[in-house]
């Protein structure tokens, strides 16, 4: 072979045969890379809970495994529901309405609940997925603001969630806290996970 | 190759001999010793900056011997076992209690973690002191900006193995961090944890990855390092090239043979040093004051529940200071994604380190104030990032209780900025960036010394 010469058969060969072990090559990886994504099982985990709140104190909490993530169930007491509006009108609440956050349609409202006793959400946060502390009563109780209502604080980066979930302003968090779709199967028992209407 | 330049051995008729010239005709034995430690001429000037490269090295070593024998009785198992506690903290606590000599090989790994990166935080900041990235070493740099890449993922996901608290919701946070990249966020978290939370899944992947994936891309790259070490030579007090100034034989002036003069006289006694320091902590403080091993991660991981404060391990606060000083949404995208940008670009930066720099000498001997100012504000405000990251967010310095109005509000008063750890960390992460991407300003302009032609020694 000459030193100036391209023998442009031998080129278009080594081209194409580089192009179909390429493409090989990513055809290959397809599988691997599809591993990594969640198995059947861990799609499957997602079956609904029940809930049964019959034990639940007006201002107590309880947490349920849904999915493996906490579900908390606040039964909340007629001052923790008054504190929604406190809060809103101190111009705290980052999206008061819910619009730019996750929750079925039926708990879009400013109570983010079916019905404004039971509040039932996702106790991860929206920022990078801690787990918010409680901090239910006012003010100086729970170490907080004096003017604080009650409501989460995440341990992680400080984000801080009224009653209903609803994140403050200028806080980590974007969103308020999901609500997941639920349904109440008694006045005592909610199901988690399964909002459809057939019982 | 090399193998050209270095004549063969030829046996003296031992039969020792012998068996050396029949592996060296078929193996290059003899050459690579000569050109990576006998005939490789190291500056003669090497100070005490120069020990961590080597030490590091020990610590990597430690870091694999005492790793496989970890794997011998570690289980990567999210499940709960009889007791109702998980098998892979479980077996840690085995290997703690039950294992011969467990708790040592063990202590000996956690601790050579922390250690590894108080040794390479030298390594690189003696690079900052010396010009050592600059050209022709842009390429060493670079393989040591991925090592650290590497480093940081490989403690990163060996820490998740204890499935202790801070194990559990230490990944979760950081691979959240990802669904924060806009499009594919969500989906690629989802693909590092194998699951919708941190689970099983998760803990089985990264222990593949932390046995085996990573450290075979990190000894790949510490071998590429020292190579390109080796090409070009390695970088001196002065900052000077030896290689200019050579005898009849080729052999730079300035330069001594990095086998024996740097091994045995030189490195040995600091690597010595090192592990007298190093085994005092494995034997009487393996938990560091609560830094090299986190209190909550004595806790089973449970993922209902986040412990009250948690914090990175202390190599990562400075990084994670960055994340949490991002509070602002620009360009109407997230300040959630900005965390992550400050925080990857904050290690990403340095691999841009030998272009940024545009100084007339390497070495800080014979920079000008203005290097050595910002150099000092640079390492004072790296060490608070650090420590404020080990902090909750509202942090004040001195246990300070800022002054507030009726509304509750923290009200303008210098004390209640100039103690507020959050802006602290807010202005340290600003002047970390502006430290980088103003240098080819101000690098510049600072008046350094002459450089002299030849390395100096006292």
């Amino acid at each position: 072979m000459s030193d100036q010469k391209v023998n442009s058969e031998r080129r278009t060969l080594i081209m194409a045969t580089s192009v179909v072990g390429g493409a090989g090559v990513v055809a290959a990886a397809v599988p691997f890379v599809a591993s990594l994504s969640p198995s059947e099982r861990a799609k499957a985990a997602g079956a609904p809970v029940v809930a049964d709140v019959s034990q639940l104190k007006p201002g107590e909490k309880m947490v349920v495994k849904w999915q493996g993530k906490p579900v908390w169930v606040l039964r909340r007491t007629p001052e923790m529901i008054a504190s929604l509006a406190k809060v809103e009108e101190a111009g705290k609440v980052s999206d008061p309405d819910s619009e730019k956050s996750v929750q079925p349609e039926y708990a879009k409202n400013k109570a983010r609940s079916i019905k404004d006793e039971y509040l039932v959400i996702v106790g991860i946060c929206t920022h990078l997925g801690c787990s918010p502390s409680d901090k239910l009563k006012t003010g100086a109780e729970e170490g907080m603001a004096a003017d604080w209502q009650g409501g989460f604080l995440c341990p992680c980066h400080g984000s801080q969630f009224d009653l209903a979930g609803r994140v403050f302003k200028a806080m980590p968090a974007p969103t308020n806290l999901d609500v997941p779709p639920y349904k109440f199967l008694s006045d005592t028992s909610i199901l988690i996970g399964d909002d459809s209407k057939e019982a | 190759m090399a193998a050209n330049i270095y004549p063969k051995y030829t046996s003296d008729g031992s039969r020792l001999g012998n068996l050396l010239e029949w592996f060296d005709a078929r193996f290059p034995l003899t050459s690579m010793w000569k050109q990576h430690l006998s005939e490789y001429y190291a500056p003669k000037n090497f100070n005490f900056w120069y020990f961590f490269g080597s030490i590091a090295l020990v610590v990597l070593i430690i870091q694999l011997v005492t790793g496989i024998f970890l794997v011998m009785n570690y289980k990567p198992d999210g499940t709960l076992n009889a007791a109702g506690i998980p098998v892979a903290f479980a077996s840690v606590e085995y290997i703690m209690r039950e294992v011969s000599g467990g708790w040592f090989i063990r202590y000996m790994h956690s601790t050579g973690a922390s250690a590894f990166f108080i040794v390479v935080y030298l390594h690189m900041f003696r690079g900052m002191l010396y010009g050592s990235y600059r050209k022709p070493r842009e390429l060493i740099w670079i393989f040591g900006v991925l090592i650290f890449l590497c480093l940081m993922a490989e403690a990163f996901m060996g820490y998740l193995l204890p499935w202790g608290q801070m194990s559990y919701w230490g990944a979760q946070v950081i691979i959240n961090l990802f669904s924060a990249i806009p499009f594919v966020g969500p989906d690629l978290s989802l693909l590092i944890r194998g699951d919708f939370v941190v689970s099983d899944a998760t803990l089985n992947r990264f222990f593949a990855f932390h046995v085996c994936a990573v450290p075979l891309v990190l000894i790949g790259l510490v071998v590429a390092h020292v190579l390109a070490l080796h090409e070009i030579g390695s970088n001196n007090p002065d900052g000077v090239e030896i290689k200019k100034f050579k005898d009849e034989k080729g052999v730079p002036l300035d330069g001594v043979a990095f086998h024996p003069y740097y091994t045995i006289g030189h490195d040995l006694p600091a690597i010595t040093i090192f592990l007298f320091v190093f085994f005092f902590v494995v034997f009487f403080w393996p938990e560091g004051g609560g830094y090299f091993l986190e209190y909550n991660n004595f806790l089973p991981a449970d993922p209902m529940k986040t412990p009250p404060h948690i914090a990175p391990v202390w190599y990562f606060t400075p990084f994670y200071s960055m994340l949490r000083a991002m509070v602002w949404n620009f360009f109407w995208v997230d300040a959630k994604f900005w965390g992550v940008v400050a925080m990857g670009g904050g290690v990403v930066i340095l691999a841009f380190l030998p272009w940024l720099d545009k100084s007339p000498a390497k070495s800080i001997r014979y920079r000008g104030p203005i290097f050595k100012t910002l150099l000092v504000i640079f390492v004072i405000g790296f060490l608070i990032l650090g420590y404020l990251g080990t902090k909750v967010p509202g942090y004040y310095f001195f246990g300070f209780t800022p002054a507030v109005n009726e509304a509750n509000e923290v009200v303008f008063s210098p004390l209640n900025y100039l103690l507020s750890g959050d802006l602290i960390a807010q202005i340290f992460t600003v002047y970390y960036f502006l430290f980088f991407l103003t240098m080819p300003y101000w690098s510049r302009i600072d008046k350094c010394k002459p450089v002299p032609e030849r390395v100096t020694t006292k």
